[in-house]
């Protein structure tokens, strides 16, 4: 065979490979979702993150406006310290209440963020100050573990005096 | 008496020296080649020809391969999925298996069987038939006029055909999921991209296929230029390529993983 069809084929099948890989990178990646455009950065504290990963979705009524940064802990106040990038074509109030919330019953967990009243917005670099931490499992059922022994308590004051009165 | 009780023992000894001193040889094997590489990059020309024979010949197979790996991942993990009610994840298990694994590892494996063979097979007889002595003769050295040529060409095409072979396996995986059985296109493609991640995913696998591409061809260029010049000789050693790389895929292909999950 001639040189320049060896050239020809080569070129198509380096070719093919190259458009496989952007395919791989833009249609089953994320590279092109990723990137929230130009944005600002915001700050909030939580008690807990929970499961909450670095580029997790920074969701407002459903949408995504933004992306977790960076997820770091504050030694100074003892809580957790997350750093957000909103889009600039998205403006939120001083007073708006950011909360850790979970996609579905088992799904990943995502920042959502509640508008407030307030007339001044929050600029880059502000710290949200409501916040609500995520909702760990094991603490709830602890809680209704504890709840349950609490009323149980109660009811089970009156047992032990019956089991008495019963064996003697 | 005592030389008759040890000598499995002996053999056992002589097996693992062996060993020892192929996995030596093919070691120096792979510095010579990367040293004789010189000619390869003045004259590309070279390496253009063998990437069309290693590379693009392979390509019908990995193609279709690919289809049907991504095809039969889409039945069984819809099956699966399904008991549990999360077929939407359909389109994350397709992308993340053969990306990961999948893609890498299987191309791997027929390219080691479809281009890695025929080099073996093509060093191992220009050896018995003195081809590679008489270049020597003629002051011109096999290894980067023949071997370095063919090394390069199967480094670039290996990362090349795993991508196709992911992509096509991705399409094969819709084809059955989406338009087969019916799973929501919007969610496979979105929860496909919410999911892959390019850099610790996509890219990952690309480093794998590259260290396979350059363990496949290494160990057929080397079986092939120490097969025996002998008819029997070059079998072996064609069979011993697929064997030996088969085997090195799959080892490597743990080690590589639990570094790259490790990392995390």
């Amino acid at each position: 065979m001639e040189r320049s069809t060896y050239d020809l084929w080569v070129g198509i099948f380096v070719a093919a490979g190259l458009a496989a890989l952007l395919v791989l990178a833009f249609k089953a990646g994320n590279l092109g979702a990723s990137d929230i455009g130009p944005g600002y950065t915001i700050k909030a504290n939580f008690d807990d993150v929970g499961g909450l990963k670095v580029r997790a979705p920074v969701k407002a009524s459903g949408v995504v406006v933004g992306r977790v940064t960076e997820i770091r802990f504050d030694p100074v106040r003892y809580q957790a310290l997350v750093t957000m990038k909103i889009n600039d074509a998205y403006r939120f109030p001083m007073d708006t209440t950011a909360s850790i919330l979970t996609s579905g019953l088992l799904g990943d967990q995502y920042i959502g963020l509640d508008a407030g009243g307030d007339s001044v917005m929050l600029k880059d670099g502000d710290t949200i100050r409501l916040t609500q931490s995520a909702v760990v499992l094991e603490k709830l059922i602890g809680q209704f573990l504890f709840n349950k022994a609490g009323e149980g308590g109660k009811t089970s004051a009156g047992l032990p005096s019956t089991a008495k009165a019963g064996g003697s | 008496m005592m030389s008759k009780l040890f000598s499995p023992v002996r053999k056992l000894g002589h097996a693992i020296i062996d060993a020892v001193l192929r996995l030596g040889f093919a070691a120096r094997f792979f510095v010579a080649v990367i040293m004789a590489s010189g000619t390869s990059f003045r004259r590309f020309s070279l390496v253009i020809r063998e990437i069309y024979i290693e590379g693009f010949m392979s390509l019908i197979i990995i193609s279709v391969s690919g289809l049907f790996v991504g095809m039969v991942l889409g039945l069984q993990g819809y099956n699966t999925l399904q008991r549990f009610g999360s077929e939407s994840a359909l389109g994350v298990l397709v992308a993340l298996s053969l990306l990961r694994e999948l893609g890498p590892v299987v191309a791997a494996l027929l390219f080691a069987s479809r281009a890695g063979t025929a080099m073996t097979a093509e060093i191992g007889l220009m050896k018995s038939t003195e081809q590679l002595v008489a270049m020597d003769m003629m002051a011109v050295n096999p290894l980067s006029r023949v071997i370095a040529p063919k090394f390069w060409a199967g480094v670039i095409s290996m990362p090349l055909l795993a991508a196709i072979f992911s992509a096509v396996g991705i399409f094969g995986g819709y084809l059955i999921g989406v338009r087969f059985i019916g799973v929501d296109a919007g969610t496979f493609w979105s929860q496909m991209q919410a999911q892959v991640d390019v850099r610790t995913d996509v890219l990952y696998g690309v480093y794998k296929s590259f260290v396979f591409g350059i363990v496949v061809t290494v160990i057929a260029l080397f079986e092939g230029f120490d097969a025996p010049p002998t008819a029997e000789g070059v079998s072996r050693a064609t069979t011993r390529t697929v064997v030996i790389s088969s085997l090195a895929i799959l080892v490597l292909d743990f080690v590589l993983t639990a570094f790259m999950l490790g990392g995390n």
